[in-house]
């Protein structure tokens, strides 16, 4: 790790992110010039390439916390639950309730911090596997959105949670600030202080960390209530772009984005290391392979399928095993 | 120490059904019938079926979150085939169950060869699935066939004014089938030994890998199988049919006491516990009052309480 020599660029995470959205690019250059199109209208941004990223903000926000729970060694299923019911809960209490943003908003953000703390404590406490933990939440959790709203779509005016999911500043959307922010925040928390090391030390061996005097429990407990937080303000964004709560349809599979932005990130799902940059342009490949697809006219109920083919080979491109097969037929191929 | 394990969970979800169906019928007038018995296993006929596959993956330690969206695509597979193909039903059902066997196949060919995570691959076969259900058709498509009359007209009649149609028929003939796997045939015990521990089942020269296959193959062939209950069961394909379902398949298995942790539980526990989660849904039905929205959080709700029970008895059986 120590200097990067030329073989070493294969070992570099990044490079897999990094070549997929280049094959994206490059096939939009000869399929869809509209693809690169940006203008500027009333002092904003309009494109594609701005619509792929303010798009892909929640899938970011997602992935972001993601990264961390898959980093401990753990998953998180529940974050498009988690979503559905932070967007229902904002709508329900400014549009029902007539609270004002700055009681809603907060609110939802803690609901959601709690639920993360209680898929956390499921894992800590009752050692269930966080596959099956975070299951319960994805079940039920669609469910207690659908009684927040009553089973209705609420449909809201707030002026500042239509400026978070559809103003711009300084002719960027705001949600991308915010995603921004927030990454840079994260990374500065995790570069300057033992966080992310103790994260990765609980990942790798949680038996070790602990006898090394790591409060791994503690460590996971806030992890996944960051994943929570993070998913829960997702969930806002969404229904703020809409103006509007639905609490089926809001979040759904986001959950799969969600891990697959992280694994093509190359952040491996066994837990230890890990890198938020690489679950960012994961999540920005996922949303550029949604709108190229759609641009080319596949229907967008049609895109799961080259969705899930493009996952399945960049698993099998990490996969030792397989990397060693291709290794060996390129080998006897150049006569070794 | 072993024994009292494997009986808890049941002796628990035995006790949950009765008790559910006790209140229900002392408080529903008519809930105590066998009409009520016999709908519970028509309405959860193809959940039924789903789960007892999703059993025999459990039991070999895996998980396969694609059933829903396999099952999706066989009904709207099926309905294209019969309806704006013209094959002959059999055919059709035919080409359906082999369709899906192969590609339980082939996601349990990418996690055993390149040691993949179950739940990664089938997840990816959730997308893929669903995705192949709307390039088949994007609308619901209706079944109006002469074979499809035939068996929706048969049925036994068990009591008065209770029937079993073909969908009740062929969960309890699946639930035999695979009962008959998992208890007496060497297959079964394979499962059992692979989820017990891989390497012990490995180093006693047992075909894991082959093992691992044949039950995501038999899983495929089951939801495959769920698809065409569901389509006698709706008289219709929809790729929007199953969405979500892969969540109660497990809770259904769950809730039957077979261990997430594989090697222990088996048909009979999910039987009971697909029972359990058609009681509720029959109560809301009868009852009329509940919101949609009662029947996730109360299937949520009934997960915990089995998943803490399991955690429960399987450290008391470490510690002692």
């Amino acid at each position: 790790m120590s200097t990067v020599s030329k073989r070493n660029w294969r070992e570099n995470p990044l490079i897999w992110p990094t070549a997929g959205l280049a094959l994206v690019v490059a096939f939009n250059l000869f399929f869809g010039a509209e693809f690169f199109s940006i203008s500027i209208q009333d002092g904003h941004l309009y494109g594609n390439l701005v619509d792929i990223l303010s798009q892909g903000a929640r899938v970011m926000l997602l992935s972001l916390g993601m990264t961390l729970v898959i980093a401990t060694g753990g998953v998180d299923l529940s974050v498009g639950a988690v979503m559905a019911i932070a967007g229902a809960l904002v709508a329900a209490l400014v549009e029902r309730a007539g609270l004002g943003f700055f009681v809603a908003f907060p609110a939802a953000m803690a609901v959601s911090m709690l639920l993360g703390v209680f898929n956390g404590s499921l894992v800590v406490f009752a050692r269930i596997q966080p596959i099956i933990a975070t299951l319960i939440l994805m079940v039920a959790g669609r469910g207690v959105a659908q009684l927040i709203t009553t089973s209705d779509v609420i449909i809201f005016e707030d002026p500042v949670l239509e400026f978070m999911g559809q103003g711009y500043l300084l002719g960027i959307p705001f949600s991308l600030w915010l995603v921004a922010a927030i990454f840079v925040g994260m990374v500065l928390l995790i570069r300057k202080t033992a966080i992310g090391l103790l994260i990765e030390a609980v990942g790798d061996n949680e038996n070790a960390s602990r006898f090394s005097g790591i409060n791994a429990s503690q460590l996971k407990l806030i992890v996944y209530g960051v994943c929570g937080l993070l998913a829960g303000l997702a969930g806002v964004l969404e229904a703020a772009s809409l103006s509007a709560a639905d609490p089926i349809k809001s979040g759904e599979l986001r959950e799969l984005d969600a891990i697959f932005a992280v694994v093509i990130g190359g952040t491996a799902l066994t837990g230890g290391r890990f890198l938020l940059l690489g679950s960012i342009l994961g999540a920005i490949l996922l949303q550029a392979l949604t709108v190229t697809l759609y641009n080319v006219g596949v229907p967008a109920a049609v895109a799961p399928v080259p969705k899930a083919i493009v996952i399945v080979a960049v698993c099998l491109l990490q996969a030792p095993r397989f990397r060693t097969q291709i290794s060996k037929i390129v080998g006897l191929r150049r006569g070794k | 120490m072993k024994f009292s394990l494997q009986r808890n969970p049941l002796a628990a979800t035995i006790g949950v059904l009765l008790l559910l169906y006790g209140f229900a019928s002392s408080y529903y007038d008519g809930f105590f019938s066998l009409r009520i018995i016999a709908n519970l296993f028509t309405d959860s006929s193809f959940l039924g079926v789903s789960a007892l596959g999703m059993t025999v993956v459990i039991l070999s330690r895996g998980i396969d979150l694609s059933v829903g969206s396999v099952m999706g695509f066989t009904t709207v597979f099926v309905a294209h085939l019969v309806m704006v193909e013209g094959l002959p039903t059999p055919v059709a059902w035919g080409l359906a169950l082999i369709v899906g066997t192969l590609f339980g196949a082939f996601m349990g060919w990418l996690i055993v060869a390149y040691d993949l995570p179950a739940f990664l691959v089938t997840l990816a076969g959730l997308f893929f699935a669903k995705g192949m259900g709307y390039v088949v058709s994007d609308v619901s498509i209706g079944i109006r066939d002469s074979f499809y009359d035939a068996i929706l007209d048969f049925s036994i009649q068990i009591g008065p004014g209770a029937y079993l149609g073909a969908g009740a028929l062929s969960f309890i003939v699946f639930f035999f089938v695979v009962l008959y796997l998992l208890k007496w045939s060497r297959f079964g015990r394979y499962v059992y030994a692979v989820g017990g521990g891989e390497d012990s089942a490995r180093l006693m020269g047992l075909p894991v890998n082959g093992v691992k296959i044949g039950v995501y193959a038999f899983n495929g062939f089951c939801s495959a199988f769920a698809g065409i209950l569901m389509t006698l069961y709706m008289s219709s394909g929809n790729p929007l049919f199953g969405v979500g379902l892969e969540l109660e398949v497990i809770a259904a298995v769950v809730v039957g006491g077979t261990l997430l942790s594989g090697g222990v539980g088996g048909a009979t526990g999910t039987l009971l516990g697909v029972l359990t989660l058609a009681l509720i849904q029959g109560i809301m039905n009868y009852d009329g009052r509940f919101l949609p929205a009662v029947r996730p959080i109360s299937v949520g709700a009934l997960l915990l309480v089995f998943i803490l029970i399991q955690r429960f008895l399987v450290r008391g059986k470490e510690e002692s």
